[in-house]
Order: structure tokens, then sequence, then C-alpha cells
């Protein structure tokens, strides 16, 4: 094939393409979205979950978001660059961009959020921004971010969709942060402006009229239905009053039934970003576990394939370790596995001197999962049948989200813990705490284990602060390596969420973290 | 006046029970492993320790629990609830928001109990051991015996999936953005099922007690005697047999405006209404103790206020009785 055939090859798929898709967009309609975790405000630069971006992502906007490839691309940020040190990030800014109320967006907002918020009451944030020291605004349009040590811009913006949201500093600069009505009732630069938040109810937010994309969004409301029983959730979708039910919001039997609906799509697409593993923590307090080798016995009695088969059907793979594959930057091929194997589990069991006693029980364990997600439990119910069958008596303790959370990582009262490590794209944000000793009690989701190992904490501190992307790479196939030796913890499945669409959406899925994102192009057909 | 210094009576003689009950909850949420802190960080996704103890002390936590305790039923001495943790709104008016959907669903399915529980108490009682009797009573059973998430949801799957003709589930559709009368009718169409799911598990209790007491006041003397002087059966039934059958539904109407209040908490998740049932649900999984305690304290107002109400009817239905 010449040049020339290529390219015409090439001319005719870029034609091609969009012939496919050739609608044109309506404008008009109510998009009403299934609201099932609701928190306790809706400004995503005070709070980092899924559950404040799915409405405060639409009314206020970040710096930078994701492309369809995943790659960062300018929001309120038009362009940016690091100094050769790796010490000082220059954003430049957007112009003619306004709030919601009128006043002008400036990088004294940026200024202000990123000090104020980000480095203070932002979860993650505060880690992410520790050795933040200044934002400097030389101009309206320029925002200069000052660190103490080097900050690896690819970790920066890979960061910045989920903790680069920005807010008005003249809406929030006297006064107490957390007790703002903004909170609650936020004022952004997005394409939807919010109108109403009736607690338990419902949320409402209108298209912006200035928007800075012209002639977007699509839409003209947003409503947000506040449902938290799921088999109603699911019966709402059908009825029509749910457009959009997104993050595994439905129960697994109700996502496979409306995926065999030709109204409804079931796909993970759109939630690449969002990737979760389900854990299986090892409390080293109990000297049982403390042996490797009875952790590595308990991770090979597990069937971890035919679980994922029966149990959790096409949206869950089995997961190689902390980091998925979903991260294409990082994801390291080829650690050490834990494949079922029980005749070797149960010889790893006799060696470290548990032989099976009466009735064939070697010892017996706690296992505490955790209170959200049905795969969880049912998880649980399956590592206590497996380790029946190779002489570990497992006693499942339920406890709801506060109660839960306190005793696995502040009382550190259980033996096996199970729920979900969630990796936000890139491992330094929310991943190697997970295994990077040093965490005050008490702080969730992060080493509890009361393992600590000198080797690991050093190569994350190494990752964390290199700036060449190759180097960093390996750092964090060593650290994968480490963690799937020693195994402190164990993620032996990978899930990526589950969004249901009426198919009336359009333009959806279409970047990584769709359901966070602005939603400025969606449209509703008729 | 006497009415008034009546109501005083009541309200004083049920403070101590008040205080007790609240003090109890206070020191029972306070075994429950966790705070709110915990519930909050666990809805975030996670944060490090400062934040942690930062929100502890936003929300009072770092005082002891003795202090917290003292704290609260000082400003309950003063009337106020206190600030919720969870909607950053006072109590008093997070409740005050719940209240119209909890009353109006208690409302009316506690008329509608009532009203049909009455009725088909009445025709059963009239065809005791007959085969009306048998299919009401049967049917009430049934009903009583269905879980009320069970019967909603198949309510939603029939009636809004299949046929469409009632919505699945809000207080309200939200979307048209209805203003006077017409959101009234809209809201009263959203609690359609609602109400009739609720209503038919309390329905079968108060069809049972009617025929009971129905067949009880039926056998008596001077039931004998007005149909001996020539009374038309409907007569004796309606001026003579009903009024005295009544009291015991009507002491139970007291007895069941408590359970009504907790038992919606099941209608009102699986129909996603914003009443008293949810919010105190959510307040114990989130550990807000300010908002528990204070839906506590209006429950027990409003417990109080049906009861004192029943004992006025009491008076009016049986004259021999005082009040």
């Amino acid at each position: 094939m010449n040049r020339r055939e290529t390219f015409l090859l090439a001319g005719s798929s870029l034609v091609a393409l969009p012939a496919i898709a050739q609608e044109t967009p309506r404008r008009g309609g109510v998009m009403t979205v299934h609201f099932a975790t609701e928190q306790r405000i809706l400004n995503p630069s005070l709070q980092a979950s899924t559950g404040v971006y799915i409405v405060g992502g639409k009314i206020q906007e970040a710096l930078v978001d994701l492309d369809a490839a995943g790659n960062p691309t300018p929001v309120l940020a038009e362009s940016w660059e690091s100094s050769p040190d790796g010490k000082t990030i220059t954003f430049k800014l957007r112009a003619g961009v306004t709030w919601h109320d009128g006043k002008p967006f400036t990088s004294a907002d940026v200024a202000f959020t990123a000090m104020e918020m980000w480095k203070k009451i932002l979860n993650y944030g505060t880690t992410l921004q520790l050795y933040l020291t200044a934002v400097d605004t030389p101009d309206p349009l320029t925002a200069v971010f000052r660190y103490e040590r080097p900050m690896p811009l690819g970790l920066l913006l890979r960061a910045l969709p989920d903790l680069g949201y920005i807010s008005p500093k003249h809406i929030y600069e006297t006064g107490d942060i957390r007790q703002n009505p903004a909170n609650t009732a936020p004022i952004g630069t997005g394409p939807f402006r919010f109108v109403q938040y009736e607690r338990g109810q419902f949320i409402i937010a209108e298209r912006n009229p200035n928007y800075w994309r012209p002639n977007l969004p699509y839409l003209d409301r947003v409503v947000w239905r506040v449902v938290g029983d799921r088999a109603a959730a699911a019966a709402q979708m059908e009825a029509g009053q749910i457009l959009f039910s997104p993050y595994s919001a439905l129960a697994i039997s109700d996502l496979q039934r409306l995926g065999r609906d030709p109204r409804f799509e079931v796909t993970t697409r759109g939630n690449e970003g969002n990737a979760r593993t389900n854990t299986l923590e090892f409390n080293f307090r109990n000297p049982i576990l403390a042996d490797i080798r009875v952790r590595q016995a308990l991770a090979h009695a597990l069937n971890i394939p035919f679980f994922i088969e029966n149990f959790l059907g096409p949206f869950a793979k089995p997961g190689t370790g902390p980091i998925p594959s979903v991260s294409t930057d990082y994801y390291p091929a080829g650690m050490p596995q834990y494949p079922f194997d029980a005749a070797r589990a149960n010889r790893l069991l006799d060696e470290a001197g548990h032989r099976r006693g009466a009735g064939g029980a070697r010892f017996s364990l706690r296992l505490h999962p955790a209170p959200w997600g049905e795969d969880i439990s049912l998880f649980a119910t399956f590592i206590q049948q497996s380790l029946s069958q190779v002489g570990v008596r497992v006693e499942i303790v339920r406890l709801d989200a506060a109660g839960w959370l306190r005793t696995i990582y502040n009382d550190h009262n259980f033996d096996l813990a199970s729920g979900w490590h969630q990796y936000r794209s890139d491992p330094a944000v929310s991943t190697t705490v997970w295994y990077r000793s040093g965490s005050p009690v008490g702080a969730p989701w992060t080493n509890q284990w009361g393992w600590s190992d000198p080797t690991i904490d050093q190569i994350i501190d190494n990752a964390a602060t290199e700036l060449d992307v190759g180097r960093r790479r390996a750092l964090y196939a060593d650290f994968v390596r480490r963690a799937q030796t020693e195994l402190p913890l164990w993620m032996p499945i990978e899930q990526i969420f589950v969004s249901v669409f009426n198919r009336r959406l359009r333009n959806v899925g279409n970047n990584p973290r769709w359901a966070s994102s602005s939603w400025h192009d969606t449209w509703l057909a008729s | 006046m006497r009415f008034l210094s009546l109501a005083a009576k009541r309200l004083a003689a049920s403070l101590p029970t008040l205080l007790l009950i609240l003090i109890g909850m206070f020191l029972l949420l306070q075994l429950a492993p966790g705070d709110t802190v915990d519930a909050m960080l666990a809805q975030m996704g996670g944060g490090d320790a400062s934040i942690a103890a930062d929100l502890r002390r936003f929300y009072g936590l770092d005082l002891s629990v003795p202090a917290q305790l003292g704290h609260y039923l000082w400003r309950l001495i003063r009337l106020d609830l206190g600030f919720s943790a969870i909607y950053g709104k006072p109590v008093a008016t997070v409740i005050l928001e719940r209240l119209p959907a909890t009353l109006s669903l208690m409302g009316a399915s506690l008329s509608l109990a009532f009203s049909a529980g009455m009725a088909l108490g009445v025709i059963a009682a009239r065809r005791v051991n007959r085969w009306p009797d048998t299919l009401i009573s049967t049917v009430g059973l049934i009903f009583y015996a269905t879980p009320s998430f069970w019967f909603g949801l198949m309510a939603i799957v029939l009636f809004s999936v299949h046929l469409q003709w009632l919505p699945a589930g809000g207080f309200g559709d939200v979307a048209m953005g209805y203003t006077g009368w017409r959101a009234a009718l809209d809201i009263a169409w959203h609690l359609v099922l609602p109400t009739i799911t609720l209503g038919l598990i309390f329905l079968a209790i108060y069809l049972r007690i009617m025929r009971a007491s129905m067949l009880e006041v039926l056998s008596l003397d001077f039931v004998r005697t007005a149909r001996a002087k020539g009374l038309r059966e409907t007569r004796i039934i309606t001026r003579h047999v009903l009024r005295n059958a009544l009291l015991p539904m009507v002491t139970l109407i007291g007895l069941q405006a408590g359970t009504m209040l907790g038992g919606a908490v099941v209608v009102e998740s699986v129909f996603s209404l914003p009443g008293l049932g949810r919010l105190a649900y959510e307040s114990v999984v989130q550990r807000d103790l300010n908002t528990l305690l204070g839906i506590v304290f209006v429950s027990a107002l409003l417990v109080i206020a049906v009861n004192f109400c029943v004992d006025l009817l009491y008076a009016r239905l049986d004259p021999r009785i005082g009040t």
C-alpha cells in the first residue's frame, strides 16, 4: 500500500465514522439521573467522591478533564507547563469565563481554591498538595503553582480532573468554608446552573445561558432523583422516570435483566477512570496472619475466576495487583500471582504449623465485609465457603459504614476485612497509601494492617517525586512486585463501575470519567 | 379552657418519659461503633487524619460523652433541637421539611385502613361464618402477612412499569415544575400507591378488631331489645351496634400512630418519599445524633397528640367516659 492509498483509506474512514453517528443534536429536554449516594455537600472542590461529582461536576469545572483517550484536556486551564526541576507548574487560564452569578473567573479563584480548599479540606487533595507552598497570580489569567518538592506534571494532570475543581473566591473568602451556604447551592462556571436542592428528594440544575463553550449545553435541565432502594430505582428506570443510573447503583440481577432490554444500554463505557479492586485485608496483629505462608495459602484457596463467572458476570475480571489493567501508563505485566490451588494452600498451612484438628478445622478467623456493594457481600460468603475447604473457619461480621470504618481502621479489631480499593488515575493518589507505613491510626483506606516495610516505603516515596515517566513506570512495577510478594493485602478482583443508560441519551460515556464529567455535549433524542 | 388544661396536664405527664427516651437514645447511639465523621469519610471515600480531626471539632465530637449530653439537654430546655450534621441546617427545619410527606402518608393510609377496615369488618360480622366472612378474613390475612417492601415493589412493577398508570416513586414530579393546586394533585397522585401499600397492612388489623367487636356487641342485651321493638336491621347496626363497636377501633388508632411512623420507613424507601422514617434511618446510618433525637422528640409529641385526640373521641362516642 503506498502513501496515497493509505491517505485515501484514512480519509474515507474519517468520512465514514461520523456517518454512523450522523444525527443532529437536539436542543432541549430534561435528563433525569439516579442519585443513590446523597452526600452532605455538592461542592467538588471540598469533597472528592463520585457522589459529589455526579452533581457538582456539571455545575463547577476543573482546570483539566480527560478526553476520550484518557489524556488531560483543557477546561478552565488552556495550557500548562512545568519547570525543569518540577517545582513550578504554570497554568494559563481560559479568558472570558464567568461564574453563574456573573462575576469573572480569574487566577485569584484558582489560588484561593488551591490554598484554602485543596490543600486544607479536600480529601486526597491534602495529600496531593502537601508540598504546595504558594500559588502566584502574576496576571488574572496565569496561576503559578510552587512546590517544595518536585511534582510530576503527569501525576498532577491525571489527578486534577477529580481533585482540581475550582470554587469562586468571592463567595468563599469570608466566613467558615465548611458552613458556606454555597456548599449545597453551588456556584460554578459549568454548563448547568444550580436551581434547587430538596434533601432526600431531588436536585435541579438548568442550562447556563452564558456558558463559555458556544451553543452548549444541549439539555434544558438535569434533575437528580434521590432513590435509595435499588429495586425501586430499577423500576423507575423501566418506567422512564430515570434515564441514567451511574456507578453500579442497581442490583447485579437488575443490571443483567436491563442489559437484555433493547431500551437500555448497560455498560462500563465511560467509567474506565473509576476502576476499583476488591480487597482481602489481613490484620498482622493476629500472629497467624503475620505468617506469609498463611496469607499465600488463603489466596491460593480462593477460585477467583469461578467466583467472577458465577456471581459478578461480565463486568469484573481477575485482578493482578494494586494497579488495575485500565491504568495504561502504570500497569505492570508479569507480577507474582496466586492462582487457585487448594493442594498448595493445604500444604502451606501445614508447613506454617496449622495442622487440621477436630473436624478438619485448623483455626478460625473473623471476616468483616464492607457494607457497600453487593459484590463485597457475595465475596465474603464465597471466602467463607472456600476457606472452610482448606480447614479455616470464617465467621462473617457485618457492620454499617461508620461501624466498619471505625472497627477496621481505628480499632484494628478484625482478622480479615474485605472492601474496595479505588484507583484514581495515578497510583500516588489513593493506591500507595494502602501500603505506605506511617498513616495515623484511624485514617480509612490506608495501611492499618500492622505491617511496615521500609523497602516499599522507599519505592513509594521515590515514585511520588520522580519526574521521568519511564523511571516512574519502573518504580511502580517494583511497587506492585513487592506488594504481591509480601501480600499485606490482596486485590484479586478488578471491576469497573457499570452505567445504565436509556438509549434516548446521546453522547454518553464518551470519556473515562463520564458520570463525573460536565455533560456539556449530552443530548436527548426525541 | 378545660380542654387546654387537660392538654397541658397530658403534656406535663409525658415529659419525664420523653426525657428518659431522649437520654436512652443518646446513650444507645454512643454504643454503636463509629461516629458521624466515620460515616462521612465512608461517603467521601477517604481522607487523611487531619481532615477527620478537623471535622470532629467542627461537629463538636471532641468533647466527652457527658459533656455532649449536657450540651444537648441544655439546648433542648431552650427548645433548640440543634444542628443536623448531614444536612447542615437546624434540625427543626429539617424535620419540618419532612413532616408534610410523613403526615400526608400517615393520614391517608390511616384513613384508608380505618374506613375500609370498618366497612369490611361490618360486612364480615353480618355474614359471620359464611362465604363473605371467610373471603374477607382470608384476604385480610394475606395483606397482613405480606411484607410491605414486596407489596410496594409488586405494585410498582404492575401499575408503574407494566400498566404505566401511576408514578413509580417520588413526592410529586419535579421535572414538570407544577405549582399551586396542580402540584397538590400531582403529590396526591404520587401518594396513591404508597398509601395503599401502607394502608393494606394495617387494614387487616382493623378488619379483625371491627369484626370481633361487632360480634361481641351484637350478642348484647340492648341489641336484642332493639330487635324486639321491631327496628330494622340496618338501623340497629348503624345506630346501636356500630357506635359501641367503634371504641376498640379508636383505641387502635392511638396505638398505631406510633407504629405507622416506624412502619413507614420501608414504604418511604421503596417509593422514595422524603418522610421522617427515612430521615430516621439515614440519621442512624450516618450517626447524626441531633437529627435522630429531634425525630424521636417530634414523633413522641405526635403520638401524644394523637392519643389526646383519641381520648377526646372516646368521650364523644361514649358519654359515660369522662375526660
